[in-house]
């Protein structure tokens, strides 16, 4: 698990292709504020799979990326970005393995096309942790109380508890559970991560 | 996924012509609107919606999303957010149901992402429905028969269903519109209009591809949903296959008002059990101006299902959703309900 942290943090060493700043513009904005509809969009025949430009922001840094249309933001995020710290498990919205904060909700990437995810900012499991080094008390709750098995459903597990936390809805372990019933964990490591949430709940102190 | 074209209009005239331009401009195309995505990304990768036109209202309807409550009314924008509401203190002090109803619904996650108009207008969970290798589904291809009658339908509707179709309608928060008399707001090509909420979800009849009444490129914009005697006393009682993050085996919204013991007026809707949103009205009439108890409330959980039509195996439906309004009635009843 760790040996791919430094893979997936370092902005200069991306898995695959991504595009920063200056525009490929391929593809005409969809929509501009003042102009018609009819006028701003592709016709009926032209090339569907011709790619659509997307910024987002990811952990803070913009990102510039042409892109199909149907890809998830889930997808955008490993394939293009080269951040693959979101895991693909159901790809359905069913298992929770796949979330982020989105303007600083937790959402599912899976079912959340990339496209529409223009101008949001995201953060990732590689993108929780303040400057300085230190682990994110998530982070470190889950260590403490061995929080997972397998550890594939962990980082979205840790920011669906984060998110837990912020919401106000970690006040007791029945709440918790209620209110992390969106990740499953097939290893059951359901008593450890109640009570590493538990723990980080006071930590973090909201 | 089918590939599409995407657009996300900045205001609603656009994605109102938007909508419909691409209806009339070629009659094999197909324009679907884009909210929270829950439901149709993930039919769309299903391969079950197909189509040829995405248009995203995350950026032209941002207006509708606003939650007001002027002692009356309870405006609900259409956009705003499943958990924004679940979690909105008026909603929960003053109309308890609606707020129950949303937040044992779905995950945290989709809660955060899903927008009250789209939760209203959720596509069936139906497994044949969900899966194209089955030919036989007349929502998916109309005329093409049912494989869920004969079929595996321990999930299905008892109530509301026909020969060509026994799809449940699987969402919770319209159980509580249905329960507190709510209506919609409307905004299309033809201008805005309003009607009941009862209205909008259609049975299935000879035409199960038909689910609601909303007209081409319309969208609904706000809920509103009129303040009563009954609406503090109001709850939602969920019964699934495991405690949480699950959809309803049965479950009923229950609005009640009393004097003493006495009924003076009573709402009952039920969920996982029938094709649409569904009111018990014939229950809800047997308990007016009787006492309740254990025994009027059994007597009206007899009488909700007295149309029931059950399937292979879906009969226990009946009783546990029999049981689950007479828990649901007698827990409403022990409210301590302030007036507002």
């Amino acid at each position: 698990m760790t040996d791919t942290r430094d893979i997936c943090t370092s902005p200069s060493t991306p898995r695959r292709r991504f595009l920063i700043g200056s525009a490929l513009t391929g593809a005409a904005p969809l929509i501009a504020r003042s102009e018609p509809v009819a006028a701003a969009e592709p016709a009926d025949t032209s090339d569907l799979r011709k790619p659509t430009s997307v910024d987002i922001h990811v952990n803070g840094r913009p990102f510039h990326l042409e892109l199909d249309t149907r890809l998830t933001l889930l997808d955008a995020l490993r394939e293009e970005i080269g951040l693959t710290g979101a895991k693909k498990g159901c790809d359905h919205g069913q298992c929770g393995a796949c979330t982020v904060l989105i303007d600083g909700r937790r959402e599912l990437s899976c079912l959340t096309l990339a496209v529409s995810a223009q101008g949001r900012d995201v953060v990732t499991i590689e993108g929780l942790d303040g400057g300085g080094g230190d682990l994110h008390p998530m982070k470190q709750a889950f260590i403490d109380h061995d929080a997972f098995q397998c550890g594939y459903c962990t980082p979205g597990q840790i920011l669906s508890a984060v998110s837990c936390v912020r919401e106000g809805h970690a006040g007791s372990p029945e709440e918790i559970r209620e209110y992390m019933s969106g990740n499953i964990c097939r290893c059951a490591a359901y008593p450890n991560i109640v009570a590493a949430i538990s723990q980080a709940s006071e930590q973090m102190g909201e | 996924m089918q590939p599409f074209h995407y657009s996300r209009p900045v205001s609603l005239a656009e994605t109102i012509v938007s909508g419909t331009q691409k209806h009339s401009r070629n009659a094999e195309a197909t324009a679907t609107f884009l909210a929270g995505g829950t439901t149709l990304i993930d039919l769309m990768k299903l391969d079950v919606m197909r189509p040829s036109h995405v248009v995203d209202l995350n950026s032209s309807a941002r207006e509708f999303s606003a939650i007001r409550f002027d002692g009356s009314t309870l405006r609900l924008g259409a956009f705003a957010k499943m958990a924004t509401v679940a979690d909105h203190p008026d909603v929960i002090s003053h109309f308890p149901v609606i707020a129950q109803s949303l937040s044992l619904a779905a995950s945290a996650q989709l809660r955060n992402m899903a927008t009250l108009g789209g939760n209203l207008l959720q596509r069936t969970r139906c497994a044949y429905f969900r899966d194209p290798s089955w030919a036989a589904c007349n929502k998916r291809s109309p005329g093409s028969g049912c494989a869920a009658i004969g079929g595996v339908n321990r999930q299905h509707a008892v109530l509301g269903t026909s020969k060509h179709c026994i799809a449940t309608y699987h969402g919770d928060f319209a159980q509580a519109l249905m329960a507190l008399d709510a209506a919609i707001m409307l905004i299309g090509p033809d201008g805005a209009r309003s009607m009941p909420f009862a209205s909008l979800h259609l049975q299935p009849g000879n035409t199960p591809h038909l689910e609601t009444s909303l007209r081409p490129g319309e969208i609904i914009t706000e809920i509103l949903v009129p303040d009563g005697p009954w609406t503090r006393r109001s709850r939602y009682v969920k019964v699934r296959d495991r405690q949480s993050y699950e959809f309803a085996v049965a479950s009923v919204a229950v609005a009640l008002a009393l004097e003493g013991s006495m009924v003076t007026d009573v709402r009952i809707a039920l969920g996982g059990l029938a094709t649409t949103p569904w009111r018990a009205v014939d229950a809800e009439d047997l308990l007016r101006g009787r006492r309740l108890n254990e025994a009027s409330a059994t007597e009206a959980a007899r009488t909700a299902f007295a149309g029931a039509v059950a399937q292979a195996h879906n009969a226990f439906k009946i009783s546990v959703g029999q049981s689950a309004i007479v828990r649901a009635l007698l827990e409403t009843a022990a409210m301590e309900a302030h007036r507002g």
